[in-house]
């Protein structure tokens, strides 16, 4: 008797907890569906069209990606592209790994040091940018200490000069970067197993040995997350370039990003500036797919 | 029981809220939210709201506008836009060929709008003949700010023609100072080459390049010569001006730094606010060459088409404010411009005010009275966005070559056509 009420009872409850997962992920999927894909396409869907100051769905075809690869500007944000993501993933990648591997040699107070490091990392882009914006600034920052200092002839004006300001970008995304690096690769190197490294010790392998030829190659996955990660802030990078350079001088220091909110948003330009997303969303696809495919196909093999 | 009761009482009370502000509601889109701006503002609401409406204020700061317009775009996508909205220059005819706009002809003819505004302006204000935009005020853009006691130690005289500004930078650089203040942001870029613009060009040709964007006249030879003259005027800019604000750049002018800056008329509010007294303190000229022409920036405010009968009549309520002397005053003390009214008291304005009004009137008359191209009122985003991109790479270019400036000017115009 009893037990048959507990089943009555139980029942509803048993129906709610199987469809509760659902309820309470479908506003999340709802908003990823609509807000996420379902922009994307409307976004896709706006380059082909003649859109101006708001949205019109007057077909144009492919023209507004041939104004796009006509466009200087365009090209000039493009290969800042190059340099800067070229730059700062490879320099973060470089200055990560060796700050991990000094940070792993069991020293004293690593704890406050590895927050130092990864202290940047915290601050928002808006305010690395605005911090290095002054310090290079040849009028107020390093430029002028060290020439207050007495050092007449020194002249740092990158900042202001349009061959080389995409190299200050370079520089004040690294020092964001380069922390979280370095934490990603120590949390690596603490999983490998201290007996490998022993024997190799063991063997006479001398310590940079140790860890170009058996314990960083062991690091793939990590190698493989960490770069995806600064690929895509590079690719997405726009709040470091609208507080540190505006773009400027001229548009020397712009970004596909920065391009792409002007021409939509303020130039009333809607239907280039979604053609410019769209090659951005291709840029990002085209590092994304290879390294997803490589993913799932190794799961397979495991 | 109770709460049943005290939920009614809750409902038709919400629903006499309405009843309670019969004389209507006007919503104000604006970005007028910096000091001076903001007291402007405050009058507006304040005189508005003695005429019985409620004013709802929706400030949206930052980015010149920038945010305000996104916000505004989503607003009038959803079918909601607010009544009235800070939208100024060809803009206004975007928003009218959307049918958005509401129509203001009947206060427009009680309050003889077409006698009290000029011509030139009176055109920016109206879509297809119809008035669906009040304007507020009248910036200058062609003024060259002087510091005359920079000028004094440096033995230069103000300048009245190109040839004589570049000979006063000369001495200024020759006594230490930096000849000329100026912001590397591509609006300040484009502001200098008006400037250059109207006094090589003269306001009929600027009028051909600018709003008839006249291909002629964009790869002519006088444009070329605008280019050089823009070329040689880099060389009196300091080099750590790439990025400065235009107001910091006016900030050297005033400690004496630099000696002249070439801005529109919303730097004298940096003066006003470091307490220097136009004339004595600091001398505004035309920019030399462009003494009879008058470069102009209107800040208005449009009219959104509204269902509710009385908040359409707090509206035009609005409009009718916006044009009384009363405000036109106050506002533009403390916004630095002139008042948009032709019939204005000026005896309580500043000398550079003056001069900015008794300049306007002329101008109005003579056709010297032309839009400003680098703040949006003689084109549209797009085209000024092309001309800012082709002026800025010119002027950050060691190796620039006016001639293909020239050309690559009209061929950015063009491709955004």
């Amino acid at each position: 008797m009893s037990s048959i009420a507990v089943v009555t009872k139980a029942s509803p409850l048993d129906a709610l907890q199987r469809w509760l997962p659902k309820l309470v992920l479908a506003p999340s999927m709802l908003i990823v569906l609509v807000g996420f894909y379902g922009y994307i396409l409307w976004t896709f869907l706006l380059s082909f069209t003649n859109s101006r100051f708001m949205p019109s769905y007057k077909w144009v075809g492919l023209q507004q990606y041939q104004r796009l690869l006509d466009n200087d500007r365009w090209w000039v944000a493009s290969k800042n592209l190059m340099v800067f993501g070229g730059l700062f993933i490879t320099i973060s990648l470089v200055v990560g790994v060796l700050l991990a591997v000094l940070l792993d040699q069991r020293i004293r107070r690593e704890g406050v040091i590895r927050t130092i490091f990864l202290y940047p990392m915290a601050l928002s882009m808006i305010v690395t940018g605005t911090a290095w914006k002054w310090l290079l600034n040849p009028g107020l920052g390093l430029d002028k200490l060290l020439r207050d200092w007495g050092w007449e002839g020194f002249r740092f004006d990158w900042l202001v000069d349009p061959q080389y300001v995409v190299y200050c970008l370079v520089i004040a995304a690294v020092w964001q970067a380069s922390g979280f690096v370095m934490a990603l690769f120590l949390a690596g190197l603490r999983s490998v197993d201290q007996s490998i490294i022993r024997a190799a010790q063991v063997d006479g392998a001398s310590l940079p040995n140790i860890y170009l030829r058996i314990v960083l190659p062991s690091l793939g996955p990590v190698f493989f997350s960490a770069l995806m990660i600064l690929a895509h802030i590079a690719i997405k990078s726009f709040d470091l370039v609208a507080s540190m350079t505006a773009g400027g001088p001229g548009y020397s220091s712009d970004l596909p990003a920065m391009f792409m909110y002007a021409h939509t948003f303020t130039r009333g330009q809607m239907g280039l500036g979604a053609a410019s997303a769209i090659l951005m969303l291709g840029a990002v696809l085209a590092i994304l797919v290879p390294y997803l495919y490589s993913e799932l196909r190794a799961k397979r093999h495991d | 029981m109770n709460a049943m009761t005290r939920l009614a009482t809750a409902v038709s009370l919400v629903s006499l809220m309405p009843l309670a502000a019969l004389a209507g509601e006007v919503e104000v889109l604006h970005w007028w939210t910096s000091g001076g701006e903001k007291r402007a503002a405050d009058t507006l609401q304040k005189l508005v709201e003695d005429k019985g409406h409620t004013w709802k204020d929706f400030a949206v700061a930052g980015g010149g506008g920038e945010a305000a317009m996104t916000v505004l775009k989503t607003r009038a996508v959803s079918g909601n836009p607010p009544a009235a909205a800070q939208i100024k220059g060809p803009d206004i005819q975007e928003w009218g060929a959307l049918g958005l706009l509401a129509n203001l002809d009947s206060v427009a003819e009680q309050n003889q709008w077409d006698t009290l505004l000029p011509k030139q302006v009176a055109e920016i204000m109206t879509y297809e003949g119809h008035y669906v935009a009040v304007p507020v005020n009248v910036h200058r853009v062609n003024w060259l700010w002087i510091n005359p006691e920079v000028f004094a130690k440096a033995g230069a005289t103000p300048p009245t023609t190109l040839d004589e500004f570049f000979a006063a930078a000369d001495k200024l650089k020759a006594a230490g100072f930096i000849p000329l203040a100026h912001g590397g942001q591509p609006w300040q870029d484009g502001t200098v080459f008006e400037d250059l613009a109207l006094s090589i060009l003269g306001a009929d040709a600027f009028r051909k390049a600018f709003v008839d964007l006249d291909e002629a006249t964009l790869t002519g030879d006088q444009m070329v010569e605008v280019f050089a003259a823009l070329n040689k005027l880099r060389g009196y800019v300091d080099a750590d001006a790439a990025g400065r604000d235009w107001n910091i750049a006016t900030g050297l002018v005033i400690n004496g730094k630099a000696g002249m800056q070439l801005m529109g008329d919303w730097a004298k509010s940096e003066w006003t606010a470091a307490g220097k007294v136009a004339g004595k303190d600091y001398q505004c000229l035309a920019f030399p060459g462009t003494q009879g022409s008058f470069a102009f920036n209107i800040d208005s405010l449009a009219m959104f088409k509204l269902g509710d009968a009385e908040n359409r009549k707090a509206q035009e309520d609005l409009a009718r404010t916006v044009l009384e002397p009363e405000f036109q005053q106050f506002f533009n003390q403390n916004k630095g411009s002139i008042p948009v009214r032709l019939d204005q008291d000026m005896s309580s304005f500043d000398a550079c005010a003056q001069k900015s009004m008794a300049d306007f009137k002329e101008a109005a008359g003579n056709g010297g009275l032309q839009p400003s191209m680098a703040h949006g009122m003689a084109a549209s985003s797009y085209v000024q966005g092309a001309v800012f991109d082709v002026v800025t790479n010119f002027f950050n270019d060691p190796q620039a070559d006016p001639k293909r400036a020239a050309q690559q000017l009209a061929a950015a115009i063009q491709a955004v056509q």
